[in-house]
């Protein structure tokens, strides 16, 4: 696709991205630590990707193979303006597959295919500070950080237990990254925070409105804090998905009628058509009605 | 009564000017391990300034503030780094603030209020940290099926007993209190100088108690130190000061207090 005339490659003018690039390559260099940056206004709302867009156009070249997901899907609003924007002022070429992108920009999920070295995951951020909830203080946040003072992280996981028995955070879940400090690893579900741990694509995550990038380098240590006695566990689904069939993936609850019934699909819709396409069947599979069929 | 060891705290020629104005001045004492010292004097007279020097929350003018670590050593706190200085704050001192909501954490629950500070160094195991936060709701007389409320739904004497235990998990020798009775009717003040004075004496503890009602300082204080416009004035042991006062600030002070 051609690029739009009248902008620069990707949108931000060079000297824009000169300042993210040297952001970025602060946050390599400082795992987990929070890099501010001059984030710019985009012609988008703050909450819509504002921070991963930027990441996403300073690093973006001519032959990168952009993917945008938002909660897994390719096709819901965010993930298709995000990705035609970049088809419009970058010109680059996009996918939905995860194994053919280079760049995946990413809102709340993780894709369930394992990446590659030669993969970049940028993840939008809305609220980059673990302890923000519990410390409303931002001076006080960071010298938390600055000498490692984690305590208070483990007082939420605490009344997660006196309240509900267990962990019930299931979203936002606090990692440690490389030993060192503390961080979001913004809304993904706690399913997908096994495979931040020594991943071999580099993941860089933005947020625009906090004006902070931070990033895990490739094979790094990532590890979901936890108790002794109540260590941490991932999130499990009693059922397969209703179309694939698959059992080890994050999975949709999607509602049919207002009969109550319901099915359970995979949340990444890549993963699960192609799944499809090798032959695989879930118990729901081929029942969908013709667009445009009575009910 | 047992010979006197070294001190915990020794303070040496303490100062603080905020521009031209005195918030305090050439304040020298020595607090022994064990020992409770009641700082009185009306408001402005710089009882909180001198509390903030010592706990190292204000950096002083002039002087120094020397305390015994654990290890025996005697450091000078206004050359202690932040992490240090914040790991004592959190380890082996105690400050009890007048108003439980400055002193707690609010939005969690009890809990977890007394379990921060065993979090904050390192304890990972749930099931001990409820045990040890258990034991201390016990032992400041909250009842134990309390420990899932916030403190937000406690009276003011519970949240102060809750502040109490908060700061005492982790074992510290001295506590810094800065008004701890301050706006509790006196029959609940009555139960926890009581309660108070039982922990002190329990735990060993090593106290500087910053108060304006000098009953309290009757009840609790072994020394007791008045300060009027920045200076300590008069010192000595508490029965003595307060019977006997010698200058005619203390003896206005003592003669103030309604009898009833």
């Amino acid at each position: 696709m051609s690029q739009a005339t009248g902008y620069n490659f990707a949108y931000l003018d060079e000297q824009t991205k000169r300042m993210i690039r040297r952001a970025i390559l602060k946050a390599i260099a400082i795992p987990g630590y929070q890099t501010p940056f001059a984030s710019r206004e985009m012609p988008m709302p703050y909450g819509w990707g504002t921070g991963g867009v930027q990441v996403t156009a300073a690093i973006l070249g001519p032959d990168d193979v952009l993917k945008v997901i938002d909660q897994g899907s390719d096709d819901t609003t965010n993930a298709v303006s995000i990705r035609k924007f970049f088809e419009k002022t970058a010109g680059v070429a996009t996918t939905t597959r995860t194994a053919e992108a280079t760049i995946i920009q990413t809102r709340h999920r993780i894709p369930e295919t394992s990446l590659g070295a030669h993969q970049v995951l940028v993840y939008q951020v809305p609220i980059p500070e673990p302890l923000r909830f519990l410390e409303p203080r931002e001076t006080e946040t960071r010298k938390m950080h600055a000498l490692a003072e984690y305590g208070l992280m483990h007082v939420k996981l605490y009344e997660d237990i006196a309240r509900h028995g267990h962990i019930a955070t299931t979203y936002a879940y606090p990692v440690k990254v490389a030993g060192r400090y503390l961080m979001d690893p913004s809304p993904t579900p706690k399913f997908d925070n096994p495979k931040m741990h020594r991943s071999p694509a580099l993941q860089l995550f933005g947020a625009g409105r906090e004006k902070r990038i931070y990033a895990v380098p490739p094979y790094t240590e990532v590890v979901s804090l936890d108790f002794d006695d109540h260590p941490f566990e991932i999130n499990r689904f009693d059922r397969p998905c209703a179309l694939c069939g698959a059992g080890d993936v994050y999975l949709d609850e999607v509602i049919l009628d207002d009969g109550g019934r319901r099915m359970f699909v995979c949340s990444d819709t890549d993963y699960c058509e192609a799944r499809r396409a090798e032959g695989h069947r879930g118990e729901m599979s081929g029942q969908a009605p013709a667009i445009g069929a009575a009910p | 009564m047992i010979a006197p060891e070294q001190p915990l705290l020794a303070v040496e020629g303490l100062s603080r000017y905020y521009g031209a104005r005195v918030g305090c001045r050439d304040v020298s004492f020595e607090l022994y391990p064990g020992e409770v010292l009641a700082v009185v004097g009306e408001s402005g007279s710089g009882k909180s300034t001198l509390l903030s020097l010592l706990s190292a929350q204000l950096e002083p003018s002039a002087g120094s503030v020397s305390y015994r670590m654990r290890d025996g050593v005697m450091r000078n706190v206004t050359e202690l780094n932040e992490a240090e200085r914040r790991l004592l704050m959190r380890t082996d001192w105690g400050f009890i603030r007048q108003d439980p909501a400055e002193g707690l954490r609010m939005g969690v629950s009890a809990g977890a209020n007394v379990g921060e500070r065993l979090m904050g160094v390192g304890a990972r195991h749930y099931g001990a940290i409820r045990g040890e936060a258990l034991s201390w709701l016990d032992r400041v007389e909250i009842d134990a099926d309390r420990i899932d409320d916030l403190p937000r739904t406690f009276s003011g004497g519970m949240r102060q007993r809750l502040q109490f235990a908060r700061n005492l998990v982790t074992h510290p020798r001295l506590i810094f209190m800065d008004e701890p009775t301050g706006g509790l009717d006196v029959s609940v003040q009555a139960r926890l100088l009581d309660l108070l004075r039982g922990l002190v004496f329990d735990l060993d503890l090593s106290v500087v108690i910053v108060t304006h009602d000098l009953a309290v300082a009757r009840i609790i204080s072994h020394r007791i130190m008045v300060m009027r416009h920045g200076q300590v004035i008069e010192t000595g042991l508490t029965d003595q000061v307060l019977d006997d006062p010698s200058e005619p600030y203390t003896q206005l002070l003592v003669s103030s207090v309604l009898q009833v």
